[in-house]
């Protein structure tokens, strides 16, 4: 098992026809991922990398069955293009565009209240699960099939722990890339009780960064329900206050997102920190040893 | 993207938000014709730069007269104001703002933020105007009320009136208080903004509820849909070597060490500073060249770096998903022979085409350091810059 997608999930691309798009569609095929559709107004009936385009979402879901849509739309037009998806009652949207305005965000959210769509993201790496399905931009080859679920708000920081884990033996479920942005769709808590009721992941990588509050919550929830050992990690312990660190939401203000008040929720939740992102992997080790999963985590 | 207070209070003017008249001036000849013009029995000058703290170091004068007012433009324009947001090295003062004095009865305090845990626009509103906000929520949290707006409907009347009365603002005025703040939400949310602050509101003895300061701060992810917003930038404000990775689309912020970093990925770039710093090193920026970087981008990021005299060395730690390791060798070779690169260079290089970039980089006869993982590479610029 894994979470949120698996090799039956039937994928369709957002935007299919721009450049980025295209490259990660490539990617993803090759990796074995069910890319069933494509969509961009106004190319409908055509096709790209033997994929078929449609003019709207409805229209792809109709004829193809999709059931998880990825949006690569250009910032302008993302937050209608999510809001097509959930339109669309699609399972799951995961939006990988970047700097969409926060204001559409705020009306995205509100319109996907009692729908049924999950967002993940925006402004992430998307979701992949080992072996089975890619969606988004990462690099596929560093996945590893296995036992530990990894989630995180930064895309490249995703990869340096899911490299790290696969370096030393230790193979993954699913990892969820949420994204850097303030006002995003699925968020830790979402993930980790999804993680939580999955049988097949026995541990959690949790990597978490400067500003909001998202780290404490997650940390209060894991000490409150989690039945499994999460590990954890905060980037930006270095920044300084009141400077946007890249990500619209890593910045520290008003004495609030500071690496330290997440670090202590985090050690207070009884969570294993990594001091430094080098040692996330050994971190997940020592943590999964303790608790008498090292074997079974073991997958290489 | 900040902008100054007399550039928020036109906006708050547009949308109906009472604030006193002003004039901006660049000259203390200026000052004295806005104060001619605004014919007012005092006059403030108050310093214009994007920072708050200004009133107490000295940046808002009184003046009773014009000749005053010229006294007190020559002084502040040119000064170097530091308060508590501008850091030591304080701001140079470039602009004056002159304004109609105000006859303050009491001072309040009201914000619009957006509010991550709820994805909210959120009013707030205090009676303890004037003071740092900060202080007001850490130690008198009951005097401080929000209102959570919902989008589909926006700030609405019973909410704005709930504030009003709240704040204690007295009976006779919640009426232009509501007015006030409806203003203030329909400006944040059609330029989008996220953060308006006014601090102080304050009613005046001729029964006016006004806007005496204004710190606006916007999406800058929106700005494409405002061009009327990005004309209010002030380059003056903003640190030369962050408007310049700004035009290549590189996120770079300024920082106080000798290390200069470059990295793919926000969250990577923030990680290394910190373990820069775990190994007893201090970064010199963040800079992250993004996801689709070009040669010609890695380039320019490496000019940029190296424009900063505090750097004594550069740690490159990329971690390739959709960027290449070939094209980021291929900048930095081009970028460290174009400037003649004089300082140690550390590049760890993982992911996409890693065999490729590092033979390029091993075959390019500069004098490049290797490094197998963050942690390596971190402990070996550490180490070179001493």
């Amino acid at each position: 098992m894994s979470v949120y997608i698996n090799k039956d999930t039937k994928v369709l691309v957002q935007g299919i026809t721009g450049s980025t798009a295209l490259f990660h569609t490539k990617q993803m095929i090759e990796y074995g991922t069910k890319i069933v559709a494509g969509v961009t107004p106004g190319k409908g009936g055509t096709e790209v990398e033997g994929v078929p385009v449609f003019n709207t979402v409805e229209e792809a879901v109709k004829a193809t069955g999709a059931n998880v849509s990825v949006i690569y739309v250009p910032a302008p037009f993302a937050a209608d293009a999510i809001l097509e998806a959930v339109d669309a009652e699609l399972d799951m949207a995961i939006c990988i565009t970047e700097h969409i305005p926060v204001l559409d965000m705020v009306n995205v959210r509100r319109y996907m209240e009692g729908k049924k769509t999950r967002l993940v993201g925006p402004n992430c790496p998307g979701v992949i699960t080992a072996d089975e399905c890619k969606i988004g931009i990462m690099p596929g080859y560093i996945h590893t099939k296995g036992h530990v679920g990894v989630v995180s708000r930064s895309g490249t920081l995703t990869y340096e722990a899911v490299h790290q884990l696969t370096q030393e033996g230790i193979g993954q479920t699913t990892a969820v890339g949420i994204g850097g942005d303030p006002v995003n769709g699925t968020n830790f808590i979402d993930v980790l009780k999804a993680f939580n009721e999955d049988e097949d992941t026995y541990a959690v990588v949790m990597i978490g960064e400067i500003g909001g509050t998202a780290e404490e919550e997650a940390a209060e929830w894991i000490k409150a329900n989690m039945k499994k050992p999460v590990v954890g990690f905060i980037g930006g312990q270095t920044a300084p206050p009141g400077k946007r660190m890249g990500h619209a939401g890593a910045i520290i203000s008003g004495g609030q997102g500071t690496a330290e008040g997440k670090i202590s929720a985090m050690k207070d939740a009884g969570m294993k920190v990594a001091a430094t992102p080098s040692v996330i992997g050994e971190t997940l080790i020592e943590a999964i040893k303790e608790a008498g999963l090292y074997d079974a985590c073991k997958t290489h | 993207m900040n902008i100054h207070e007399y550039q928020g209070k036109q906006l708050l003017r547009q949308y109906g938000v009472a604030v006193p008249n002003g004039i901006v001036a660049f000259s203390p000849e200026e000052a004295v014709k806005a104060a001619k013009e605004l014919g007012a029995a005092v006059t403030v000058v108050k310093a214009q730069i994007h920072a708050g703290g200004r009133g107490k170091a000295g940046g808002v004068k009184i003046a009773k007269n014009l000749d005053e007012v010229r006294e007190y433009a020559k002084e502040l324009i040119g000064k170097v104001l530091v308060t508590h947001q501008t850091g030591p090295e304080g701001k140079e003062v470039k602009r004056i703002y002159i304004e109609e004095g105000s006859d303050i009865q009491k001072e309040y305090y009201i914000g619009l933020v957006l509010d991550r845990a709820t994805s909210r626009v959120t009013l707030m509103g205090s009676e303890e105007g004037g003071m740092d906000i900060e202080e007001v929520a850490a130690n008198t949290p009951e005097r401080l009320f929000y209102e959570e707006i919902d989008p589909v409907v926006g700030l609405t009347g019973f909410q704005a009136r709930r504030m009003a009365f709240n704040m204690n603002i007295p009976a006779k005025l919640v009426n232009k208080a509501v007015k006030f703040m409806l203003g203030l939400y329909k400006v944040y949310v059609e330029k989008d903004a996220a953060i308006v602050e006014i601090n102080p509101l304050v009613v005046t003895g001729d029964d006016q509820v006004i806007a005496l300061d204004a710190k606006f701060n916007f999406d800058a992810n929106a700005l494409y849909r405002h061009p009327e917003i990005m004309e209010m930038r002030d380059y003056d404000e903003e640190d030369a070597k962050e408007i310049e990775a700004s035009k290549y689309d590189l996120s770079y912020i300024s920082l106080d060490g000798n290390i200069g970093c470059m990295v793919n990925g926000a969250g990577l770039a923030m990680a290394t500073m910190d373990t820069i710093s775990y190994y007893g090193g201090s970064p010199a920026n963040f800079l992250d060249v993004g996801g689709g970087a070009t040669a010609e981008k890695v380039t320019e990021a490496f000019k940029i770096i190296l424009s900063d005299k505090n750097v004594k060395g550069i740690f490159v730690n990329i971690f390739g998903g959709i960027m290449k390791c070939d094209v980021i060798a291929e900048g930095v070779i081009i970028a460290a022979k174009e400037v003649g690169l004089q300082v140690p260079l550390v590049v760890r290089l993982e992911g996409t085409n890693v065999d490729l970039g590092k033979k390029m980089l091993n075959e390019s006869g500069l004098n490049i350091i290797a490094a197998d993982s963050m942690a390596d590479g971190a402990q070996k610029i550490v180490k070179l810059v001493g």
